[in-house]
Protein backbone atom coordinates (compact mmCIF):
# COMPACT_ATOMS: atom_id res chain seq x y z
CA UNK A 1 0.00 0.00 0.00
CA UNK A 2 1.36 3.40 -0.92
CA UNK A 3 0.46 6.53 0.91
CA UNK A 4 0.36 9.57 -1.35
CA UNK A 5 2.69 12.32 -0.24
CA UNK A 6 4.57 15.17 -1.79
CA UNK A 7 8.01 14.09 -0.55
CA UNK A 8 7.80 10.47 0.59
CA UNK A 9 6.73 7.06 -0.60
CA UNK A 10 5.66 4.88 2.30
CA UNK A 11 4.97 1.16 2.22
CA UNK A 12 4.75 -1.69 4.70
CA UNK A 13 6.54 -5.00 4.53
CA UNK A 14 6.41 -7.57 7.35
CA UNK A 15 5.66 -4.94 10.01
CA UNK A 16 8.45 -2.71 8.76
CA UNK A 17 7.61 0.79 7.56
CA UNK A 18 9.72 1.51 4.50
CA UNK A 19 10.10 5.14 3.55
CA UNK A 20 11.74 6.30 0.35
CA UNK A 21 12.21 9.81 -0.96
CA UNK A 22 10.65 11.39 -4.02
CA UNK A 23 13.16 14.25 -4.23
CA UNK A 24 16.70 13.70 -5.51
CA UNK A 25 17.89 16.60 -3.40
CA UNK A 26 16.96 16.99 0.27
CA UNK A 27 18.05 20.60 0.67
CA UNK A 28 15.18 23.04 0.96
CA UNK A 29 14.36 24.09 4.47
CA UNK A 30 10.61 23.80 4.02
CA UNK A 31 10.84 20.39 2.34
CA UNK A 32 13.13 19.10 5.09
CA UNK A 33 10.72 20.34 7.73
CA UNK A 34 7.80 18.66 5.99
CA UNK A 35 9.71 15.39 5.53
CA UNK A 36 10.69 15.42 9.20
CA UNK A 37 7.13 16.06 10.34
CA UNK A 38 5.78 13.34 8.06
CA UNK A 39 8.27 10.72 9.26
CA UNK A 40 7.82 11.71 12.89
CA UNK A 41 4.04 11.26 12.51
CA UNK A 42 4.67 7.71 11.29
CA UNK A 43 6.94 7.09 14.28
CA UNK A 44 4.63 8.59 16.88
CA UNK A 45 1.60 6.56 15.80
CA UNK A 46 3.43 3.27 16.21
CA UNK A 47 5.25 2.47 19.46
CA UNK A 48 8.13 0.10 18.76
CA UNK A 49 8.13 1.18 15.12
CA UNK A 50 10.56 -0.60 12.81
CA UNK A 51 11.53 2.02 10.27
CA UNK A 52 13.67 1.74 7.17
CA UNK A 53 14.68 4.90 5.34
CA UNK A 54 15.64 4.01 1.78
CA UNK A 55 17.84 6.69 0.13
CA UNK A 56 17.74 5.24 -3.39
CA UNK A 57 17.78 8.08 -5.89
CA UNK A 58 18.84 10.72 -3.36
CA UNK A 59 22.02 12.42 -4.54
CA UNK A 60 22.25 15.55 -2.39
CA UNK A 61 21.48 16.42 1.18
CA UNK A 62 22.46 19.21 3.52
CA UNK A 63 23.36 19.52 7.18
CA UNK A 64 19.74 20.54 7.78
CA UNK A 65 18.66 17.16 6.39
CA UNK A 66 21.16 15.43 8.70
CA UNK A 67 19.61 17.35 11.58
CA UNK A 68 16.17 16.14 10.57
CA UNK A 69 17.42 12.53 10.49
CA UNK A 70 18.90 12.94 13.97
CA UNK A 71 15.57 14.22 15.26
CA UNK A 72 13.84 11.21 13.67
CA UNK A 73 16.39 8.91 15.29
CA UNK A 74 15.73 10.48 18.69
CA UNK A 75 11.95 10.03 18.25
CA UNK A 76 12.39 6.39 17.21
CA UNK A 77 14.46 5.76 20.33
CA UNK A 78 11.80 7.40 22.52
CA UNK A 79 9.30 5.00 20.98
CA UNK A 80 11.60 2.03 21.62
CA UNK A 81 11.70 1.48 17.90
CA UNK A 82 14.39 0.60 15.41
CA UNK A 83 15.73 2.78 12.60
CA UNK A 84 17.80 1.57 9.68
CA UNK A 85 19.17 3.50 6.69
CA UNK A 86 19.89 1.91 3.33
CA UNK A 87 20.96 2.60 -0.26
CA UNK A 88 22.95 5.71 0.60
CA UNK A 89 25.11 6.65 -2.35
CA UNK A 90 28.89 6.88 -2.05
CA UNK A 91 29.08 10.66 -1.90
CA UNK A 92 26.38 10.99 0.73
CA UNK A 93 27.88 8.16 2.77
CA UNK A 94 31.08 10.21 2.81
CA UNK A 95 29.06 13.03 4.41
CA UNK A 96 27.91 10.61 7.12
CA UNK A 97 31.52 9.52 7.69
CA UNK A 98 32.89 13.06 7.87
CA UNK A 99 30.26 14.02 10.43
CA UNK A 100 30.70 10.66 12.24
CA UNK A 101 26.98 10.07 11.87
CA UNK A 102 27.79 6.61 10.50
CA UNK A 103 28.43 5.84 14.19
CA UNK A 104 25.00 7.10 15.24
CA UNK A 105 22.94 5.48 12.49
CA UNK A 106 22.75 1.86 11.46
CA UNK A 107 23.49 2.04 7.73
CA UNK A 108 23.14 -0.87 5.32
CA UNK A 109 24.17 -1.19 1.69
CA UNK A 110 20.80 -2.45 0.50
CA UNK A 111 17.19 -2.41 1.68
CA UNK A 112 17.27 -6.22 1.94
CA UNK A 113 20.30 -6.08 4.25
CA UNK A 114 18.51 -3.48 6.39
CA UNK A 115 15.29 -5.54 6.50
CA UNK A 116 17.29 -8.55 7.68
CA UNK A 117 18.48 -6.39 10.60
CA UNK A 118 15.00 -5.25 11.65
CA UNK B 1 37.35 41.90 2.49
CA UNK B 2 39.43 41.25 -0.61
CA UNK B 3 40.28 37.79 -1.84
CA UNK B 4 43.02 36.23 0.35
CA UNK B 5 46.45 36.55 -1.31
CA UNK B 6 47.02 32.83 -0.69
CA UNK B 7 44.19 32.00 -3.10
CA UNK B 8 46.50 33.04 -5.94
CA UNK B 9 43.87 34.83 -8.02
CA UNK B 10 43.56 38.62 -8.39
CA UNK B 11 40.36 40.29 -7.26
CA UNK B 12 39.70 41.44 -10.82
CA UNK B 13 39.24 37.83 -12.01
CA UNK B 14 36.25 37.27 -9.71
CA UNK B 15 32.68 37.42 -10.90
CA UNK B 16 30.48 39.34 -8.45
CA UNK B 17 26.72 39.05 -8.13
CA UNK B 18 24.42 40.67 -5.60
CA UNK B 19 21.05 38.99 -5.18
CA UNK B 20 17.98 39.41 -2.97
CA UNK B 21 17.93 37.35 0.20
CA UNK B 22 15.55 34.76 -1.27
CA UNK B 23 16.30 31.09 -1.77
CA UNK B 24 15.21 31.16 -5.44
CA UNK B 25 17.47 34.12 -6.32
CA UNK B 26 20.45 32.67 -4.50
CA UNK B 27 19.79 29.27 -6.08
CA UNK B 28 20.07 30.83 -9.55
CA UNK B 29 23.52 32.18 -8.70
CA UNK B 30 24.52 28.79 -7.28
CA UNK B 31 23.33 27.05 -10.46
CA UNK B 32 25.38 29.42 -12.59
CA UNK B 33 28.54 28.43 -10.74
CA UNK B 34 27.74 24.72 -11.06
CA UNK B 35 26.99 25.16 -14.79
CA UNK B 36 30.34 26.88 -15.23
CA UNK B 37 32.09 23.99 -13.47
CA UNK B 38 30.31 21.43 -15.63
CA UNK B 39 31.15 23.35 -18.82
CA UNK B 40 34.82 23.25 -17.80
CA UNK B 41 34.71 19.49 -17.35
CA UNK B 42 34.82 19.23 -13.57
CA UNK B 43 33.93 15.77 -12.27
CA UNK B 44 31.04 14.81 -10.06
CA UNK B 45 33.09 14.72 -6.83
CA UNK B 46 34.13 18.34 -7.31
CA UNK B 47 30.62 19.41 -8.25
CA UNK B 48 29.21 17.57 -5.22
CA UNK B 49 31.75 19.26 -2.92
CA UNK B 50 31.09 22.76 -4.25
CA UNK B 51 27.31 22.31 -4.20
CA UNK B 52 27.43 21.08 -0.63
CA UNK B 53 29.74 23.82 0.64
CA UNK B 54 27.77 26.54 -1.16
CA UNK B 55 24.48 25.17 0.11
CA UNK B 56 25.66 25.35 3.70
CA UNK B 57 27.15 28.84 3.30
CA UNK B 58 24.08 30.18 1.52
CA UNK B 59 21.65 28.78 4.06
CA UNK B 60 23.74 30.36 6.81
CA UNK B 61 23.74 33.70 4.96
CA UNK B 62 20.01 33.75 4.16
CA UNK B 63 18.70 32.37 7.42
CA UNK B 64 21.22 33.30 10.10
CA UNK B 65 23.02 36.31 8.65
CA UNK B 66 20.11 38.03 6.94
CA UNK B 67 17.43 36.57 9.26
CA UNK B 68 15.25 35.52 6.29
CA UNK B 69 14.67 39.21 5.52
CA UNK B 70 13.86 39.47 1.78
CA UNK B 71 14.80 43.17 1.70
CA UNK B 72 18.44 42.26 2.43
CA UNK B 73 21.03 41.03 -0.04
CA UNK B 74 23.56 38.26 -0.43
CA UNK B 75 26.76 38.97 -2.36
CA UNK B 76 28.53 36.12 -4.13
CA UNK B 77 31.97 36.31 -5.67
CA UNK B 78 33.40 33.36 -7.53
CA UNK B 79 36.14 32.07 -9.74
CA UNK B 80 36.16 28.76 -11.58
CA UNK B 81 39.68 28.10 -12.82
CA UNK B 82 41.56 25.09 -14.12
CA UNK B 83 42.74 23.83 -10.76
CA UNK B 84 40.75 25.81 -8.22
CA UNK B 85 37.27 27.00 -7.42
CA UNK B 86 36.83 30.01 -5.20
CA UNK B 87 33.53 31.13 -3.71
CA UNK B 88 32.82 33.99 -1.36
CA UNK B 89 29.43 34.67 0.20
CA UNK B 90 28.61 37.76 2.24
CA UNK B 91 25.44 38.71 4.07
CA UNK B 92 24.33 41.88 5.84
CA UNK B 93 24.12 40.33 9.30
CA UNK B 94 26.13 41.07 12.43
CA UNK B 95 28.44 38.11 11.76
CA UNK B 96 29.38 35.23 14.04
CA UNK B 97 32.46 33.74 15.66
CA UNK B 98 33.31 30.48 13.90
CA UNK B 99 35.67 29.46 16.69
CA UNK B 100 32.70 29.31 19.06
CA UNK B 101 30.86 26.68 17.03
CA UNK B 102 31.19 23.39 18.97
CA UNK B 103 32.72 20.34 17.27
CA UNK B 104 29.70 18.32 16.08
CA UNK B 105 31.74 15.12 15.81
CA UNK B 106 32.34 14.87 19.57
CA UNK B 107 30.38 12.02 21.16
CA UNK B 108 28.38 14.44 23.31
CA UNK B 109 27.28 16.41 20.24
CA UNK B 110 26.48 13.56 17.85
CA UNK B 111 22.77 13.54 18.68
CA UNK B 112 22.37 17.30 18.41
CA UNK B 113 20.51 18.22 15.22
CA UNK B 114 22.41 21.44 14.47
CA UNK B 115 25.94 22.68 13.94
CA UNK B 116 27.32 20.57 11.08
CA UNK B 117 27.34 23.11 8.23
CA UNK B 118 30.65 24.74 9.06
CA UNK B 119 32.51 21.46 9.54
CA UNK B 120 31.16 20.14 6.22
CA UNK B 121 32.38 23.26 4.43
CA UNK B 122 35.80 22.79 6.02
CA UNK B 123 35.85 19.11 5.06
CA UNK B 124 34.99 19.65 1.41
CA UNK B 125 36.99 22.81 0.77
CA UNK B 126 40.78 23.13 0.89
CA UNK B 127 40.52 26.45 2.72
CA UNK B 128 37.70 28.21 4.56
CA UNK B 129 38.05 31.59 6.25
CA UNK B 130 35.92 34.50 7.41
CA UNK B 131 36.29 38.24 7.60
CA UNK B 132 36.77 39.71 11.05
CA UNK B 133 33.09 40.53 11.49
CA UNK B 134 32.10 37.00 10.51
CA UNK B 135 29.50 37.90 7.87
CA UNK B 136 31.64 36.99 4.84
CA UNK B 137 33.06 33.57 4.06
CA UNK B 138 35.84 32.75 1.60
CA UNK B 139 36.31 29.18 0.42
CA UNK B 140 38.69 27.58 -2.04
CA UNK B 141 38.84 24.04 -3.35
CA UNK B 142 42.09 23.03 -5.01
CA UNK B 143 41.73 20.20 -7.47
CA UNK B 144 43.88 17.13 -7.00
CA UNK B 145 45.74 15.94 -10.09
CA UNK B 146 44.17 12.86 -11.70
CA UNK B 147 45.13 9.61 -9.99
CA UNK B 148 45.67 11.27 -6.62
CA UNK B 149 43.70 10.72 -3.47
CA UNK B 150 40.14 11.95 -3.80
CA UNK B 151 39.21 15.11 -1.94
CA UNK B 152 36.68 13.18 0.14
CA UNK B 153 39.32 10.70 1.30
CA UNK B 154 41.82 13.45 1.98
CA UNK B 155 39.34 15.52 3.92
CA UNK B 156 37.98 12.61 5.91
CA UNK B 157 41.50 11.84 7.12
CA UNK B 158 42.14 15.50 7.97
CA UNK B 159 38.83 15.71 9.83
CA UNK B 160 39.73 12.61 11.83
CA UNK B 161 43.06 13.92 13.06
Amino acid sequence: METPSSHLKVRRSDNVTIVSFVDRKILEELAIQEIGEEINRLVETEPGVRLLLDFSGVDHLSSAALGMLITVNNRVKEQNGLLRLANINKQIFEVFKITRLNKLFSIHATADDALADL
Amino acid sequence: MDIPVEYGVPQTRLTRVRVSNMVERVREAENAIVALMESQGYGEDDVFAIKLAMEEALVNAIRHGNSNDATKFVTLQYFVGEDRIIVSIADEGPGFRPEEVPDPTLDENLEKPHGRGLMLMRAYMTDVRFNERGNEIWMMRLIEPAGGQSAGERDASVAGE
